[in-house]
């Protein structure tokens, strides 16, 4: 019995859940919401972000929620001004290592690091924004990738493996260096692997990846790696 | 030689010092408008994908961003070899009638009046909108409307005030209009139609008071550049470049708006980051022109409205050969364009065509090179982009509106300054008629990082050798 079940406490609230379940899904499950971005239902968490952190009773380290598997008697708290003040770290962060001037950007609007931001309450970064530039790669027929707007959160990597199939995307360099690459760092044009199925576009939470002519709002669709994987027989 | 700055000139959007140089017997030799603010815009675009410039640019000015928005989006529409659909371009027309009311409206009622009505020596730290709230309730009230009629239209079209990147798109626009929305602006027209008919009674009377300013403000013969319409008639979207002589000629009709380069010159000085448009064919700076709601009068056979119509011929009276030469009067040419846009915005308005849904044509980048032109509030506005074969801009070029009257600012200052500057000492009522001459072309600097009427105002005063021998300072006028 209590191989299959565990019992935890989050924000004081005692809840059970199953052994493989992560802190988030227990949390999700029990209508506790936790702040998330490179989080998505139905790929791989990838633990990078680390805006869904939590503090673990008796540990002195955060915990990403999204890849921290519950244990009995976990005591939780998702809550704190602490684990405030970090968010709201991360998010400056991220607004200020590539160019986010969301007045000018094509996601404007339908943005999940805009939304964040508000909700955090970020107007502005307290480090120095790096203005570096990055080529676009328009060449593609139907996507844009834009570097300059570019989290790094791996989202369009893992749907591009995981879901497609086809592992068209990946990252290059480490660090802030990272960037997204297509095949072995080719123009998107020349892709041999790309089947132009448009699920990197459907994922990314900003203005990176995108489609071309067309407004953001039409062609995001987070819920989709979920869709399809409940869709799939296990 | 002695040299006077008046810096930064207030209640004009964005940031400008004037320089008056004096000569050996104190007397105006030359006077000079310096913008020291460079924004760098046109580097800012290159490498981001085309379909990006109407957002991007359209934050060129926080006052006539429409204006920006459809010349940079016509530029747009040729890079993606696209026709719009018609009530695309009915839509956008009226959402740039919108704009012209409200520039011009906030130019005339919260810029100028204070000068107009409280007079050029009234005390600098009463003589703003809200003296003439005070004083004026009627005026105040009047331009409050105007220029919340205009900004309406532009809010019920894209939903919202100041920025519409997004609603103007290559192509066309973003959501058709509404019945109900088109039935609130209607509602509203026959009440500016109102008050901008008292207004224009009320300054046609008052004209004869400002004897001395129209003689005096800028009062010199040049070109004028703008869009007609195919009849002839005032156009603010699209049509042919037309250049007029001073005695009323036509020198240069049918031009391609496209072709600009062919006949303007863009002439720079070391010290400005303004450029200096003229017509070539007649050199620099010879070549002089003007642009904007005077320009436009000029150029134009009739407006095209029956009520702006009759406007137009009264004002004409005050010209030679229907030229009117005065910049004082661009205020004058300011109200019957607002007469104008409105009754053509009821008149699109009525016409059902307008509620069509057929708004947006789909297409990408497939032509190398795009220019777009549009009537601004304050004159001809010109986008020139070319890109790669993916659509991604490898340059621009800008001819904004206001630059265009740049070599004919420096002649209207010159002519105030000979007229009302003293050289042994500053004296606010000359100081205030300088800054009254270039507000009456209603300049737009950079963009609206600062708004009217919050500026210092500082007066710096220097001798022959270039040290400052006295300064002016008013912090912050209300
Ligand atoms: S379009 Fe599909 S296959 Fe191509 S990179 Fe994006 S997710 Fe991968
Ligand atoms: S392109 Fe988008 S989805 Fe991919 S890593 Fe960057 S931000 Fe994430
Ligand atoms: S959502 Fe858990 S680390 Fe990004
Ligand atoms: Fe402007």
């Amino acid at each position: 019995m209590s191989e299959r079940i565990v019992k935890l406490i989050i924000d004081g609230k005692e809840i059970f859940a199953k052994p493989t379940d992560t802190i988030l899904k227990a949390a999700i499950d029990n209508g506790i919401q936790i702040p998330t971005l490179c989080y998505l239902e139905g790929l791989t968490p990838h633990g990078g972000c680390r805006l869904c952190v939590v503090e673990v009773k008796g540990n002195p380290k955060l915990m990403t929620s999204c890849t921290t598997p519950v244990s009995n008697n976990m005591e939780i708290i998702t809550n704190s001004p602490k684990l405030i003040k970090y968010r709201k770290q991360i998010i400056e962060l991220l607004l200020a290592e590539r160019i986010h001037t969301c007045s000018v950007c094509i996601a404007n609007g339908s943005c999940e690091l805009q939304e964040l931001a508000s909700k955090f309450g970020v107007d502005h970064t307290n480090v120095s924004r790096n203005w570096e530039r990055f080529e676009l790669d328009m060449s593609h027929e139907r996507f844009v990738l834009d570097h300059n707007r570019c989290i790094l959160c791996t989202r369009c990597i893992r749907v591009c493996d995981e879901i497609e199939g086809v592992h068209t995307l990946d990252i290059k360099r480490r660090g802030k260096d990272s960037m997204i690459i297509v095949d072995l760092d080719e123009p998107w044009s020349a892709s041999y692997s790309c089947t132009s199925c448009g699920k990197c576009s459907a994922v990314c939470p900003v203005g990176a990846i995108y489609v071309k002519g067309k407004p953001l709002s039409e062609t995001k669709r987070k819920e989709l790696p979920k869709f399809i994987t409940e869709r799939r027989r296990r | 030689m002695k040299e006077i700055v008046i810096n930064p000139v207030t209640r004009i959007e964005g940031h400008a010092k004037v320089t008056i140089f004096l000569d050996e017997n104190d007397e105006v030799k030359e006077a000079r408008f310096q913008v020291t603010d460079f924004r760098g815009f046109e580097k800012f675009c290159e490498g981001r994908p085309f379909y990006e410039m109407p957002s991007i640019t359209s934050r060129v000015c926080g006052i006539c961003p429409v204006s920006h928005l459809l010349a940079s989006v016509k530029a747009c529409d040729q890079i993606a070899s696209v026709i719009i659909p018609e009530t695309a371009e009915r839509l956008r027309r009226l959402m740039h009638f919108g704009q012209i009311i409200q520039s011009h409206a906030l130019s005339f009622f919260h810029l100028s009046s204070p000068d107009l009505l409280l007079g050029m020596d009234y005390s600098p730290m009463k003589r703003n909108i809200f003296e003439l709230i005070e004083k004026y309730p009627e005026i105040a009230k009047r331009g409050i409307f105007l220029r919340r009629f205009g900004q309406q239209i532009i809010e019920r079209l894209s939903g919202k005030r100041i920025h519409s990147g997004e609603w103007i798109m290559p192509g066309g626009v973003k959501t058709p209009l509404s019945k109900e929305k088109r039935d609130m602006i209607l509602r509203d027209t026959p009440e500016a139609l109102k008050m901008i008919q008292v207004t224009l009674e009320e300054f046609k009377k008052s004209i004869e008071r400002f004897r001395d300013e129209v003689e005096s403000f800028g009062n010199f013969p040049t070109y004028y550049l703008g869009l007609v319409s195919e009849k002839g008639l005032l156009e603010h979207y699209d049509g042919k470049i037309r250049i007029v002589g001073p005695d009323g000629e036509i020198v240069a009709d049918n031009l391609e708006p496209t072709k600009y380069f062919e006949y303007i010159g863009e002439a720079v000085e070391p010290w400005s980051y303004m450029k200096f448009p003229y017509y070539k064919q007649k050199g620099y700076p010879a070549g002089v022109y003007r642009v904007g709601p005077l320009a436009r009068l000029n150029i134009v056979q009739k407006c095209g409205t029956p009520m702006a119509d009759k406007e137009l011929r009264e004002y004409r009276k005050l010209g030679k050969n229907g030229i009117v030469e005065s910049t004082f009067l661009y205020h004058y040419a300011r109200l019957i364009e607002i007469l104008y846009s409105v009754e053509k915005v009821k008149e699109m308005l009525e016409d059902p065509k307008i509620l069509d849904e057929n708004v947006q044509a789909k297409s990408y980048a497939s032509r190398e090179e795009g220019v777009g032109v549009a009537e601004a509030p304050r004159g001809t506005l010109i986008h020139h982009y070319k890109v790669d074969r993916n659509g991604k801009i490898i340059w621009t070029n800008l001819i904004i509106a206001t630059e265009n009257n740049n070599l004919a600012y420096n002649m209207a200052i010159t002519q105030v300054a000979k007229k009302y500057v003293n050289g042994k000492r500053l004296d606010e009522g000359m100081l205030n008629r300088v800054e009254a001459v270039i507000r009456a072309f209603d300049p737009c600097l950079s963009c609206a990082t600062h708004t009217w009427g919050r500026m210092p105002l500082s007066i710096h005063l220097y001798d022959s050798r270039g040290k400052e021998v006295d300064r002016l300072i008013q912090e912050n006028l209300p």
